[in-house]
């Protein structure tokens, strides 16, 4: 059995899946700790979005995490290719389809996974264009930066102030946000079952665990639009 | 119980080979009792094909008590009909309605090819079980069965994932037709046990290659296979497999 045997066979190429889906998880850990920095603002009128933009220059700055980036833009990517050619695979092991669909014993965004997938992969495009191509490459609306202690930096927090005062991207970026709290609901369970979780007392927990974790970084990450939409914040 | 009778319209799918191509044929059978099972009153349906002069529905069947995993239709969306952790032969007429259309569809995946009507070709999964579900035992006088202590909790648990009957039922409701229940109870029913020790490795190897040869589709963890088992295999038994298959790649000679 060699390790191409292994990553090729169906169980194998459901391995990719998982462990890719689990380091997203954690990024998306870090993602929601460093943009929640954004909220300092509601506890110092002074503060104007300092907190966040320091912690944004410091993960665009830094060399180890820019190394790091690398490493997450394969995930994604691997995550991606992988999730497209395994749904195409499994749909083409059934030719002819039954009349009548069998729905009940499955949770719907279990069955969803690519159409969800799908939806956040056009987000993510939207996002990145919004932030990440703006502040690496284009500085569309970061033309005045701000400096504390003689450093100067993007403003970032007056970009994402700029970006949300539109309905419109609010209301995109909150059905990305829900595609990615049900692709969650599955993917964070299944992700460790597929790596060999079985024992009751553990997959009880991840489940509860799974479910939480969709709920709890589908509020935070709309929390944030919505805030600089009413104008808690910013 | 009250005994009554219904009359019910059938949609089902008739197929002349695997060549052809199928299409569904409404039938009404009438006077039907409560306490046939689903498959007396496909009986009562065939005998009046016969009357007619056309050809009778071609099913799967065998014991119809519930144990040797040969009926295998798909009824009104799901397979094994509406009950709960039930065979289609233990299905009874009273889970129904006078007036109610059902429709009745084959097994329908690539891998379990369509013989004749609602009878599909399930050698796919003695394939899979020649790849690996077994263990090899020397031969001469057998050895006393209580020598070897077994954990009660493993034997159980083996013993649960034992029940499965090999029906197909799990690829019938996967939306990826796969056969990971099937495959993981064979597994785990025998990774559970010191007999299955010697083989572990090579059997699980071996028997996802087969698996994957055989055209079925890969185990996203939807639970639907769960859901339909008449012998309510558990999903737990998937995982386990994954655990089997990743440690035994992990030592794998090369």
């Amino acid at each position: 059995m060699t390790w191409k045997q292994v990553f090729t066979s169906s169980v194998g190429k459901k391995l990719v899946m998982g462990l890719t889906g689990i380091s997203l998880v954690l990024f998306l850990v870090v993602h929601a700790s460093i943009n929640a920095t954004v909220f300092a603002d509601l506890f110092n009128s002074e503060e104007n979005g300092e907190m966040f933009n320091k912690a944004a220059h410091f993960m665009g700055s830094t060399v180890l995490i820019r190394i790091m980036e690398i490493g997450l833009f394969g995930g994604i990517i691997l995550h991606i290719a992988q999730g497209y050619l395994l749904s195409l695979e499994n749909q083409q092991k059934r030719s002819v389809g039954y009349a009548v669909a069998y729905k009940d014993g499955s949770k719907w965004y279990s069955r969803s996974m690519g159409l969800l997938g799908t939806i956040i992969l056009l987000f993510l495009v939207l996002h990145l264009y919004h932030f990440w191509v703006s502040a690496r490459f284009t500085n569309k609306g970061l033309e005045e930066s701000v400096s504390y202690n003689g450093v100067e930096m993007h403003n970032m927090f007056g970009l994402m102030k700029a970006t949300f005062s539109e309905w419109w991207i609010f209301l995109v970026y909150s059905l990305g946000c829900i595609s990615l709290g049900y692709h969650l609901a599955h993917g964070f369970q299944s992700a460790f079952r597929t790596l060999g979780v079985h024992n009751k007392r553990y997959t009880t927990m991840l489940i509860s665990i799974g479910y939480g974790f969709s709920v709890f970084i589908t509020l935070v990450f709309i929390l944030m639009p919505l805030s600089f939409l009413l104008g808690w914040i910013g | 119980m009250e005994h009554n009778t219904m009359n019910l319209n059938l949609k089902v799918w008739r197929q002349k080979n695997n060549n052809t191509k199928g299409e569904f044929k409404l039938y009404r059978v009438e006077n039907i009792s409560a306490e046939m099972s689903f498959l007396e009153m496909f009986d009562v349906l065939n005998e009046q094909l016969v009357v007619t002069g056309e050809e009778p529905v071609a099913f799967d069947h065998d014991c119809r008590e519930g144990i040797c995993g040969m009926c295998s239709m798909y009824i009104n969306g799901k397979p094994h009909g509406p009950w709960q952790a039930n065979t289609t032969c233990q299905l009874h007429m009273r889970a129904f309605k006078d007036g109610d259309t059902i429709v009745v569809e084959p097994w329908r995946a690539n891998a379990f090819p369509v013989v004749k009507d609602l009878m599909v070709d399930r050698s796919a999964f003695d394939r899979i079980i020649q790849a690996g579900g077994y263990i090899s035992v020397n031969t001469g006088n057998a050895v006393d069965g209580n020598a070897l202590p077994i954990n009660k909790k493993d034997a159980d648990d083996s013993f649960a994932a034992a029940m499965c009957i090999g029906c197909g039922a799990c690829v019938a409701a996967c939306k990826n037709s796969s056969a990971m229940l099937f495959m993981s109870a064979k597994v785990s029913h025998l990774a559970l046990l010191p007999q299955g020790d010697p083989e572990r490795n090579s059997r699980v190897l071996n028997m996802v290659a087969q698996m994957d040869k055989e055209g079925f589709g890969a185990c996203t963890n939807t639970g639907a296979c769960e859901a339909t088992c008449p012998k309510e295999i558990s999903l737990s038994n998937i995982a386990r497999l994954n655990q089997e298959y990743l440690s035994a790649s992990l030592v794998a000679d090369k």
